[in-house]
């Protein structure tokens, strides 16, 4: 008995029922934030891009949206960066290793730096923001040969904050990559730079009008970043954002990471500075 | 072939009893609590006969019609949402396991088919919105999508609508467009009747079960004259032709705040309109913590945690909440899914405590940005 | 040797103005070296100099007994630092540190000054650089107050 109603919706796999993934090895990055590695348990590698996320389940505390910080070449173990800031978190980063966690996905929109090969690549990564850019650093120093000048930009609050050293190392000695790093304060024995990563904007070495930026970090700093970046010379379609609501399902269901017309789960997190500007202006939108 | 037949009052019980020796769970429209209901229905006994309803900006009551009508009141308390998409939903339950494990066993509903008698034109295109929603885009709400399949729907033409109703400026009524199996008119002059018309195969084979009774002119006429005054007696009106540029144009109009004094942010509007979607997720623990259900529970834009990061909140203000609620509906929505998010069936009028109509403060924001667009036309010259 | 014109003329904050206006500055300013660790300008001091900062890293520190010294700000190859000159009571506000071996050409503020006093158009011109660099500093001493990366609050 087939009823031709208004539509016949599919009937398919529930997106909101998670994948247990088994906890590999869990790393101290700095006193509040850990990095996570997932292997699937009977199932398939979760292939994603870069700048995706997942849905990360804390059994019996709830779900979070966070970001995949591994190599895409590489998804298993799945990599996930989190900062220790409220009840989900918390039991993320607590979780030992042979612990169970569910995960949804992977969700959103990537980087795609591929759309910058043959011109410069700028990134800017604010505090917890250089994780999400990490799978699309990772696959750029794959392909360094691709781009011009590949620049990061790295802000963290304090030098005891910065987040994956090495790789910030192995990027600057082996990839050609310009790394320059600054905190906001710093004791006196720190040899590097202090003051906000949107300084590092005005003298970094890219060529504007052949740009492709990338910019991750709390919404603040990225729109102080993307007003730097114009002030420079960067159209505002060539800027992406990575943008921060409140989700709950990751599938474009639940509604709550709205942004006038985007659902941020879906059509972003990441958007260019284009279609967002003039909705970051408005308050409380 | 069936395409449009004559059903009297005993053709009308034959249609319920023949979904139901199909095996569809048939439900109607009933009178409880002073208010009129979707329920399981079963014989006419349990329609609302001779029932209208009164409604107006925080204003609902039933009435005396002093005739025989079957649906000779407007919009129910609830639309046929909760039938598809049930206030609460458990989505799967986590058992913990040896060594920090956990299984997940995903709820399955085996729902039974749902025939739906009665359903009003806006709730009818409701339905198609959800759908579009819910089921047409990457990933669909399987459950949602489980409980829809195979549906089947006597839509109604509203013959009675209330004060509150704008289906005709919307264009989803007063008369059933697309989306039902059958729709009937029903006809109260001379004879009680009903004109019912085939909208699917499905539909046509239903109705070729029951008592043929040919369609004469005068009925088509009777019918076309049903749609015509209900739409002439529509309480309210809203334009959209200007829609999305002009709500996005007011996201800074201080009119939001001036609504925001009024409004009481209780969620009433959002709990009972159609179309409303958002839901949020919660874990529901038994007391050895061992046993973790999920579930989907609706939410609203109008609570605070809906925009929470940490312990702010993206929408603190009463007004933002307002803003993203009409203008979600009225503008976004048509970004999003190509349709308005209303369809005009006037709940959130009738059922806001603070009797606010988003008519009228459509109609307040256009004024003040026509005023605006006036200002600067001014300075130009 | 590179005359301090010279040098004036390649660094980014003084870059574009003519060169007489140049040699006017120039007027006012001598190269100096501050090895690791020397202090440049002390919290409480009169504060007459300015500085173009040529090679090296200057750390703005501030010192406070339950927090210990802490860096707010560094300075790096073609920055300029120091505006306590500008303003009464022309006492510095903050400390400088050499973090590095420091290049610099030193100016003496109340020859600015008097040149700026005397020359209103070289006053201006001058005048709008330093506020471009100082809406910076000030745009980045806010945006570091945010404390954007901090616990969420
Ligand atoms: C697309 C995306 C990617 C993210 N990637 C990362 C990442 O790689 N690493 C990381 O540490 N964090 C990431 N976050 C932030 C992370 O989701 C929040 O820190 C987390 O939701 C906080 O939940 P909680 O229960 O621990 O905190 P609580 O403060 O208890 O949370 C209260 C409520 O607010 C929500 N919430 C709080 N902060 C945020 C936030 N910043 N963004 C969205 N919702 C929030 C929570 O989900 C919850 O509903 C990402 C967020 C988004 C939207
Ligand atoms: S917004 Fe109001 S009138 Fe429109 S569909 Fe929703 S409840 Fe009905
Ligand atoms: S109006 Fe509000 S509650 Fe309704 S669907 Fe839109 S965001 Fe969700
Ligand atoms: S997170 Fe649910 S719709 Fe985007």
């Amino acid at each position: 008995m087939t009823a031709a109603t208004t539509q016949q919706p599919p009937v398919s796999r529930d997106p909101m029922v998670p994948r247990p993934f088994r906890v590999v090895a869990s790393h101290l990055d700095t006193d509040d934030t850990v990095t996570l590695s997932l292997e699937p348990m009977g199932s398939d590698p979760l292939v994603f891009a870069p700048g995706q996320f997942t849905m990360l389940h804390a059994f019996g505390v709830g779900e979070v949206p966070i970001s995949i910080c591994g190599d895409p070449t590489r998804p298993d173990p799945l990599m996930h960066t989190i900062r220790d800031v409220g009840n989900v978190t918390h039991a993320l980063v607590s979780a030992e290793v042979g612990a169970v966690v569910g995960v949804r996905g992977p969700y959103g929109t990537g980087w795609r730096p591929g759309d910058g090969v043959g011109g410069d690549l700028l990134m800017v990564a604010g505090g917890i923001g250089l994780a999400p850019l990490r799978p699309a650093l990772l696959e750029v120093a794959s392909r360094r040969d691709e781009y011009d000048r590949v620049v990061l930009l790295y802000g963290a609050r304090s030098p005891a904050d910065i987040l994956f050293e090495d790789d910030l190392r192995r990027w600057a000695d082996e990839c050609r990559i310009e790394v320059a790093v600054t905190v906001d304060y710093a004791p006196p024995e720190w040899d590097g730079r202090v003051g906000p990563v949107t300084t590092l904007v005005g003298r970094a070495g890219f060529d504007p009008p052949r740009t492709l930026a990338l910019v991750c970090g709390p919404e603040i700093m990225m729109t102080l970043t993307a007003n730097a970046l114009l002030g420079r010379g960067v159209a505002p379609h060539r800027m992406r954002l990575s943008m921060e609501r409140n989700m709950k399902c990751g599938a474009g269901l639940c509604g709550h990471c709205q942004l006038r017309e985007f659902f941020l789960c879906v059509d972003g997190p990441v958007l260019p500075y284009s279609q967002l500007a003039p909705l970051l202006d408005v308050r409380e939108l | 072939m069936a395409e449009k037949s004559i059903l009297d009052l005993c053709g009308l019980q034959g249609l319920i009893d023949a979904l139901q020796g199909r095996g569809y769970a048939v439900l109607g429209p009933t009178v409880r609590d002073g208010a009129i209901v979707i329920s399981e229905i079963s014989t006419l006994d349990d329609l609302p006969r001779g029932v209208a309803d009164e409604q107006d900006a925080g204003h609902y009551r039933l009435r005396e019609r002093g005739d025989e009508a079957l649906f000779g009141y407007a919009a129910p308390v609830q639309s046929a949402k909760p039938v598809f998409f049930p206030a609460d939903e458990m989505l799967w339950r986590g058992r913990r396991g040896p060594e920090g494990g956990f299984t997940v066993e995903p709820a399955q509903p085996q729902p039974s088919p749902v025939a739906l008698l009665g359903l009003r034109s806006c709730d009818l295109a409701a339905l198609s919105v959800h759908d579009t929603v819910l089921t047409s885009r990457g990933l669909v709400d399987a459950r949602y999508a489980a409980r829809r399949a195979d549906t089947f729907i006597v839509a109604v033409t509203c013959a009675d609508p209330a004060g509150t109703c704008f289906c005709a400026s919307m264009g989803t009524g007063p008369r059933p467009l697309a989306g039902y199996d059958i729709a009937l008119t029903e006809l109260l002059e001379t004879e009680h009747r009903f004109l019912a018309e085939a909208g699917s195969p499905v539909g046509e084979d239903l109705l070729a079960e029951l008592p043929p009774r040919a369609v004469t002119s005068d009925d088509t006429a009777a019918a076309d004259d049903v749609v015509r005054t209900a739409t002439a007696r529509m309480g309210r009106v809203l334009r959209t032709d200007d829609m999305p540029e002009m709500l996005y144009a007011q996201a800074r109009s201080p009119h939001w705040d001036e609504v925001a004094e009024r409004c009481l942010a209780c969620t009433n509007c959002t709990m009972v309109c159609p179309t409303c979607f958002c839901t949020t997720v919660e874990d529901v623990s038994d007391l050895s913590g061992d046993v973790d259900e999920r579930h989907r529970v609706w939410d609203s834009c109008f609570s605070q945690e809906y925009s929470q990061l940490h312990t702010n909140f993206v929408r603190a203000s009463t007004g933002a909440r307002y803003r993203q609620w009409v203008t979600h509906k009225l503008a976004a929505w048509i970004d999003q899914f190509g349709t308005s998010g209303c369809v005009g069936c006037g709940r959130c009028i009738t059922w806001c405590p603070a009797a606010i109509d988003i008519t009228a403060e459509v109609d307040a924001l256009r004024a003040a940005s026509q005023q605006t667009a006036g200002g600067q036309h001014a300075q130009h010259h | 040797m590179r005359s301090i014109t010279e040098l004036l003329h390649d660094s980014p904050f003084f870059a574009g103005l003519p060169d007489p206006v140049l040699e006017q500055l120039a007027g006012c300013a001598r190269t100096a070296r501050f090895a690791e660790g020397q202090m440049l300008f002390s919290a409480g001091q009169p504060a007459n100099d300015f500085y173009l900062v040529r090679h090296g890293r200057v750390a703005i520190e501030l010192h406070n007994p339950s927090r210990g010294t802490i860096t707010l700000d560094t300075v790096h190859d073609g920055d300029v630092v120091g505006w306590s000159w500008l303003v009464p009571p022309y006492l510095w506000t903050f400390d400088a540190r050499a973090a590095a071996d420091t290049s610099a050409v030193e100016f003496d503020g109340a020859c600015l000054r008097g040149k700026c006093d005397a020359d209103p158009a070289l006053g201006y011109a001058l005048m709008r650089r330093v506020s471009h660099v100082m809406y910076e500093r000030l745009q980045a001493a806010r945006v570091q107050m945010l404390d954007m990366y901090g616990a969420p609050m």
